[in-house]
């Protein structure tokens, strides 16, 4: 297919998995809303509902002001989902979003959702085409893939032409979620008496080898990858096979600048390489992987073509 | 639920394991494929059609079930694998079939209508609401819950769901929520969720260095073992790391679960199955366990407390956790 006759490609930012300042993911989000070239943007708390209270209140106000910047807002329901509080939060948000999308992230928000248009996220098993089937028929609008998929994979769901698919693009991955916060953990703390330390790293803990060598990150009860996810020369050939939406995961640099990088590559008027040392100078102590999409182990960098049959 | 109903779901990685499961007393003993359909896809392990037939006849004859897990997500493009082994589970009569993707139960439930259907702990259902989906979606008779939840909770759940609960009682460990879990194929390429497999032996190598042992997984260090010292395998998140200044076991140390006394406790919090990890342990082993186990289950019926069994000989690394249980182990 001709690059000219393809939809254009859309790009999501966030939800923030790190637990940021109040005031400080506000103001970022508004700066996103003013200046960041995407066109959705999730809101809401996926990895810890102890910190929801804190960023709840400004919601409101980051969404109206996203919507006045054009941008669609999609409201992200928590990833594990266990307490009576963590219930009554997803069953509220799936019961009335103010009129939002609301991105499903466990299976019980989907089914809150059936019947109703919404999104799919990354933290739902969303492995194969019965799956995607099933989904669709409950109301997924759009589904983001999982983090360890190949592309072999991601093009045989995009090619069912269900939902559309959106693959992630940058940013450190999610690779796990737990009940046990290892940020408290590391500080002899348990979860119950956290003192928000997870606070401390804007971008997640790292976590060396026993020789001191970069692995994991840590971000409270979730585990990240120390690598950041950069698909940059891969995004034509997602493209090709019918990805049109990527999803970028905010980390403590100048996002806008990362989401003009992405949009000048799908835009054509970047190339990948350019794209990549640019990436470089924007999160300069970052690492970059894409070994997923290329079938391989999530932390590698892959210099190959991605070619999907 | 009352000790009378509760049921033993004990492993089984091969015949002879079968078999030890069956004589040591277990209600319902749970098996899988040779293939990648199962959560438990080691070189050596599983059966083949013609050795579950054989483990169903031996198992029947003694009044024990068989369940057996297909429980990976199926990979796209080649789902008939994983719609293979649900016709052949049914067809060789087990009692009922482990799932975990939504759309291979939404196929289970409409090809076999009369096939019992569990769903796996890979599952990751962790509230009334998501047990509920599966329950109405696609009649899943009994849901084995992940391994995040204190026993209050489990309490709390299995009154509001109209499915029997099955929870871990012993063995390895997840610290992670099950089948959300993408810390393998990161370091080594292969996953559970895909593969059947974590932390595979494929990829660990053990190094010496001077006087140590160092154990790797996909090439990062995940443990170093001194002279003498026993080196333990390396599973990811049983390493140690440095984080915020410290080694430490960050995740988990190498610990089995053991809740032998806490069964009268989750009996009244109303679990009806009590499953025992470890499809990939010899038969010494598997039989030892599910004796301790129905020792314990019997002496509860009996009205008498559950006795103190030493299983510490069998537990990895020697130390054993109540886990997630206990509110305290987050």
């Amino acid at each position: 297919m001709n690059a000219s006759v393809l939809p254009p490609a859309k790009l999501t930012l966030g939800p923030v998995l790190f637990n940021w300042k109040p005031e400080a993911w506000r103001d970022f989000m508004f700066r996103i809303a003013d200046e960041a070239p995407v066109d959705t943007v999730h809101l809401g708390e996926v990895v810890c509902s102890k910190r929801a209270p804190f960023f709840d209140k400004y919601i409101p106000e980051v969404a109206e002001r996203l919507a006045a910047g054009g941008k669609e807002v999609v409201l992200s329901t928590l990833a594990l989902v266990m307490t009576e509080r963590e219930r009554d939060g997803v069953r509220d948000l799936t019961a009335d979003s103010g009129g939002f999308m609301v991105e499903a992230n466990d299976i019980a928000a989907a089914a809150a959702l059936n019947g109703r248009p919404h999104v799919v996220g990354p933290f739902v098993n969303v492995y194969n085409e019965g799956t995607l089937a099933y989904l669709a028929g409950m109301g997924a609008v759009r589904v983001s893939m999982p983090a360890e998929l190949p592309a072999a994979t991601i093009a045989i769901l995009a090619a069912q032409n269900l939902v559309e698919i959106e693959v992630q693009a940058f940013g450190r991955i999610p690779l796990a979620i737990s009940a046990r916060c290892y940020h408290a953990r590391s500080r002899n703390l348990h979860k119950d008496g956290c003192q928000y330390v997870c606070a401390e790293d804007p971008d997640g803990m790292p976590v060396d080898t026993m020789d001191g060598k970069p692995f994991l990150t840590v971000n409270g009860t979730q585990t990240m990858s120390y690598h950041y996810l950069a698909l940059l020369a891969e995004l034509a050939e997602l493209r090709r096979v019918g990805v049109n939406r990527f999803r970028l995961w905010p980390h403590h640099c100048d996002m806008v600048a990362v989401a003009r990088s992405f949009r000048e590559v799908l835009d054509g008027t970047l190339s990948p390489d350019a794209a990549s040392t640019r990436l470089a100078d924007l999160a300069p102590d970052a690492e970059f992987a894409n070994g997923y999409i290329h079938g391989r182990e999530g932390h590698r960098l892959v210099e190959d073509d991605l070619a999907i049959l | 639920m009352t000790a009378e109903n509760v049921e033993l779901v004990c492993p089984a990685g091969t015949p002879a394991a079968l078999k030890a499961a069956v004589d040591a007393g277990a209600d319902c003993v749970y098996v899988g494929f040779r293939d990648e359909t199962n959560a438990r896809n080691f070189p050596g392990l599983n059966f083949s059609r013609p050795e579950l037939a054989d483990g169903i006849a031996y198992a029947h004859e003694r009044g024990t079930k068989v369940l057996v897990a297909i429980n990976t997500f199926p990979r796209a493009g080649k789902p008939e694998i994983w719609h293979q082994a649900v016709d052949d589970a049914a067809r060789l009569k087990a009692d009922a079939v482990i799932v975990a993707d939504v759309g291979l139960c939404a196929y289970a439930a409409k090809t076999h209508p009369d096939l019992r259907l569990h769903l796996s702990v890979q599952a990751s259902a962790s509230s009334p609401e998501a047990i509920r989906f599966y329950h109405q979606a696609f009649n899943i008779q009994r849901a084995v819950l992940p391994r995040v939840l204190t026993v209050p909770e489990i309490a709390a759940l299995a009154a509001d769901v109209p499915v029997e609960m099955e929870v871990f009682v012993f063995g390895g460990l997840c610290v992670m929520a099950e089948g959300r879990c993408a810390l393998s194929s990161y370091a080594t390429g292969l996953s559970p969720n895909m593969n059947g497999v974590c932390s595979p032996a494929s990829h660990v190598r053990y190094v010496e260095r001077g006087e140590k042992v160092v154990s790797e997984l996909g090439g990062f260090t995940i443990n170093t073992f001194g002279a003498g010292e026993p080196a333990g395998y390396p599973t990811l998140c049983k390493g140690r790391f440095e984080a915020n200044g410290k080694l430490s076991y960050l995740f988990e140390e190498p610990t089995s679960l053991n809740t032998l006394a806490m069964l009268p406790e989750l009996i009244k919090a109303g679990v009806t199955g009590f499953k025992i990890e470890g499809r990939q342990r010899g038969r010494a082993y598997v039989g030892a366990v599910v004796k301790a186990f129905r020792q314990a289950v019997d002496a509860i019926r009996r009205g008498e407390a559950p006795p103190d069994i030493d299983l510490d000989n069998i537990t990895e690394g020697g130390r054993q956790t109540a886990g997630a249980y206990e509110r305290s182990w987050r």
